[in-house]
């Protein structure tokens, strides 16, 4: 007897239970079960990610679902952070917004990350997407104020538009009164990437006044802290605020004012900004810090005993982003005071000094482990590091999901032993299993990424630089990483070997980088026309790779899987390896 | 850093190829290239990248699978300030700012197909820019102008580094006090030398800079 397994749900159960399933990759999970659940999935997926801007083309995303309504593409490799990726490699969005347009007029939300966005494409974005609500831009650039305008001006159901960390063409323009009168949905603003004198204050006052359900409001520089108060006090119901510049000369009028305003505020859980913040105005803030859930003090140059005053003031403090002038000894009170800080980055202040200008050492980072139980992500700078305070910090905190140590110095040794630190970055792997994200530094040899290889089983992303002895480390990180999804090398002895080995595990992979290594011409052609899902893009600006000896090392070499074939927008100082002699020049 | 005697040119090695007249070292004048000690300095790319592309065809850099010799120079640092290498340490604009907002100018070298950025903001002193600015443009000879030495022409081309100024005119680089050059400085250009005739020429010779 044949026993059928049949499902008898009629499609809109399937759906209705689909749609409590968010995640991406759970979504992905559930596409694969079988035809008619992918079909089901296909037409009710609401909200698509794009790691990758190049693993597909737009086409493809719309063919597949045709009722999306909300985007998230990434750009970029993540070391065009650093300089690392030459201007006009490429990230293009407006080629997406086109077929967007007209394809998927319900669109709602267009998130970016790392993507060159150009005020003709706000326009179309402006135009075509009559329901449009989110728009958040990160690292992205090529845009100006005019574009910006576009969108103030005709997104009449606009609730968020957060430009974190993009580059702003300052045009001038008062793109913040091209937001009608009428207009009174905002719920979440970021201007703060944007450059002095461009933004009108009166229209940003107004807006603010009339905007009721605005939530988070992340003002630039260009806001003082006498205008502060005035726009503070139009929006006591802000859950997340970005001061304007701090600096003033301490006057008590705008100091009671400014104090007057916070203290009205009685929902706020984030802080930000503090541009050049003078410690005497610290205290006005002083009232809502007991319900601070998150506080970025990176650009705030005050002092260790400022910064040790102010955080015993957080005793709810979950995130913290704060330069090295904290200290040990702030550490050390943050350690005492925030009992349930979850994510911790201090930065540097002096990156590009030689000696260190503050007393941030590898105690600071060990206090805050041991007093913070809670503690899952780290980014810290510092000059010295030991192999014991790794091992401890690691034993202390087995659920990080995110370490990046950068040890400014490169190829820094243990200070104590002056050896490698690989065993301190192998207690990291080893304990802390749920490890997802792991940047390393410092003197390093083959052997840690044999630790990294056994160990770091659901790591997701790792960032190398000035590290390793051969291509055996590179190999270790291919062949064991299971969960690998993006790699990123710099300044390191790995070579064709590793790579050509482990071309397979390249596909399992959103994206490999390697610049300033051992990889040759040679090999690359080798890898590509092994792997055709793959695009092997050498970047060289010293002119076409096969003017040198293919045995010649290239000089950064960007690998990603993908769908869509050789992408159409390369400048001259990209080569993909086609298959025919004459290498492909867009 | 100290004036050596800035005239001399290091020897050339066997091959006839003088990589190191060649090399990049963009220096204010007087500065020389090598140190007393012989070793190249600052200004010249190092570090494994260096090592990689100096020996072209030499597969020296490994030898089998897993054995590598990777020759790492020493002269990597210096006690008094140390040549930025790019995108080192990993700190981002905004992550760097502490009072000045960012001075970004595009930087265009003569016969190159891409322009570069770099924030003026990041640099103390023009040492520190032209040894950056010489990490992003590898593949060009920037010339010490104001030297008066003849440096081998291997290579052929050499670049001078110039300005664009608030009133609009091009000046040599290393005509005026670091920091008012930070804030008059709208774009960068690395000329071509033999298109640099008939600049502003400086008046008096710049300082090393002392505030780095």
């Amino acid at each position: 007897m044949h026993k059928k397994m049949a499902f008898s749900f009629p499609d809109e159960v399937l759906e209705h239970v689909f749609s409590f399933i968010q995640s991406d990759k759970d979504r992905n999970s559930v596409s694969l079960v079988c035809k008619s659940w992918y079909e089901i999935e296909r037409w009710c997926r609401r909200k698509v990610f794009v790691g990758n801007c190049y693993a597909v083309s737009p086409r493809m995303v719309i063919k597949r679902f045709p009722e999306f309504r909300s985007i998230e593409l990434k750009g970029k490799p993540h070391f065009a952070d650093f300089n690392l990726v030459p201007d006009g490699w490429g990230g293009y969005v407006f080629p997406w917004i086109v077929e967007m347009a007209g394809a998927v007029p319900w669109l709602e939300e267009i998130k970016l990350k790392r993507m060159v966005v150009t005020d003709e494409s706000l326009e179309l974005i402006a135009k075509s997407f009559k329901n449009f609500k989110v728009l958040i831009l990160s690292s992205c650039e090529g845009f100006s104020t005019d574009g910006l305008a576009a969108i103030a001006a005709s997104c009449k159901n606009l609730k968020e538009l957060d430009l974190r960390d993009c580059e702003v063409d300052d045009l001038s323009g008062h793109w913040l009164s091209h937001f009608p009168d009428t207009y009174t949905s905002l719920v979440a603003l970021n201007i703060s990437c944007l450059g002095s004198d461009e933004v009108s204050l009166s229209a940003l006052e107004r807006l603010v006044g009339r905007c009721t359900s605005l939530k988070t409001l992340r003002l630039n520089r260009a806001v003082p802290l006498d205008k502060v108060a005035n726009i503070l006090r139009r929006a006591p119901q802000l859950v997340e605020f970005g001061t304007g510049t701090y600096a003033a000369e301490l006057r008590p009028d705008v100091y009671s004012d400014f104090a007057g305003a916070f203290s009205s505020c009685k929902e706020l859980k984030s802080l930000s900004g503090f541009w050049d913040v003078v410690p005497d105005y610290l205290p006005a803030i002083y009232p809502v810090c007991s319900k601070l859930t998150s506080l970025n003090l990176s650009y705030a140059t005050i002092q260790s005993p400022e910064l040790i005053k102010l955080v015993s003031h957080c005793p709810n403090l979950q995130r913290l982003l704060v330069l090295d002038y904290i200290e040990d000894s702030g550490l050390e009170a943050l350690a005492s005071s925030c009992k349930d800080l979850q994510e911790l980055r201090v930065f540097p202040s002096d990156p590009f000094g030689v000696e260190p200008n503050v007393s941030l050492t590898e105690q600071g980072l060990v206090a805050v482990s041991s007093g913070c139980p809670k503690l899952q992500s780290v980014l810290y700078f510092c000059r010295r590091m030991s192999n014991e305070a790794l091992v401890t910090v690691a034993k202390n905190c087995p659920n990080f999901t995110r370490f990046r140590l950068c040890i400014i110095e490169p190829r820094t040794a243990d200070y104590l032993t002056l050896e490698p630190l690989d065993v301190g970055f192998g207690a990291i792997v080893q304990y802390c299993k749920d490890l997802q994200r792991l940047s390393l530094s410092g003197l390093l040899t083959d052997r840690v990424f044999e630790y990294i290889g056994t160990y770091a089983k659901k790591l997701e992303m790792l960032s190398v630089a000035f590290a390793g002895d051969s291509d055996l480390g590179l190999h270790h990180v291919l062949s064991g990483c299971e969960s690998l999804r993006k790699l990123e090398i710099r300044d390191c002895p790995f070579g064709d070997k590793a790579l050509l080995a482990n071309a397979a595990k390249l596909e399992t992979m959103r994206s490999l980088w390697m610049s300033s290594c051992a990889v040759s011409f040679g090999a690359c052609k080798l890898l590509a026309q092994k792997m055709p899902r793959l695009n092997v893009e050498v970047i060289d600006e010293r002119g076409p790779p096969d003017s040198r000896p293919e045995s010649c090392s290239v000089d950064k070499l960007y690998i990603y899987r993908t769908v869509a074939g050789s992408r159409f927008d390369m400048p001259p100082f990209v080569w993909t390896m086609e298959d025919d002699p004459s290498l492909q020049l867009s | 850093m100290s004036s050596e005697n800035g005239k001399l040119l290091p020897e050339t090695d066997a091959g006839g190829l003088n990589f190191e007249a060649t090399e990049l070292t963009l220096g204010l004048p007087g500065e020389s290239r090598v140190t007393s000690d012989g070793v190249a300095k600052l200004g010249s790319k190092r570090g494994f990248s260096e090592t990689v592309d100096l020996s072209l065809g030499d597969n020296k850099n490994t030898n089998k699978f897993g054995q590598s010799q990777i020759d790492v120079p020493e002269a990597a640092k210096s006690p008094v300030s140390k040549a930025q290498v790019v995108g080192w340490p990993p700190v981002r604009g905004y992550a760097k700012r502490r009072t000045k907002s960012c001075k970004y100018v595009k930087v265009a070298v003569d016969g190159a197909p891409y322009l570069r950025k770099v924030d003026l903001e990041m640099y103390n002193t023009y040492q520190q820019l032209l040894t950056s600015l010489e990490d992003m443009f590898s593949c060009f000879t920037i010339r010490n102008y104001l030297s008066d030495k003849k440096l081998d022409q291997v290579n052929g081309i050499e670049y001078v580094p110039t300005y664009e100024d608030k009133d609009g005119d091009w000046m040599l680089v290393g005509d005026v006090p670091w920091q008012m050059f930070v804030e008059s400085c709208k774009r960068l250009r690395l000329m071509k030398s033999s298109e640099a005739v008939g600049l502003a020429a400086p008046r008096t010779p710049p300082k090393c800079s002392s505030a780095s």
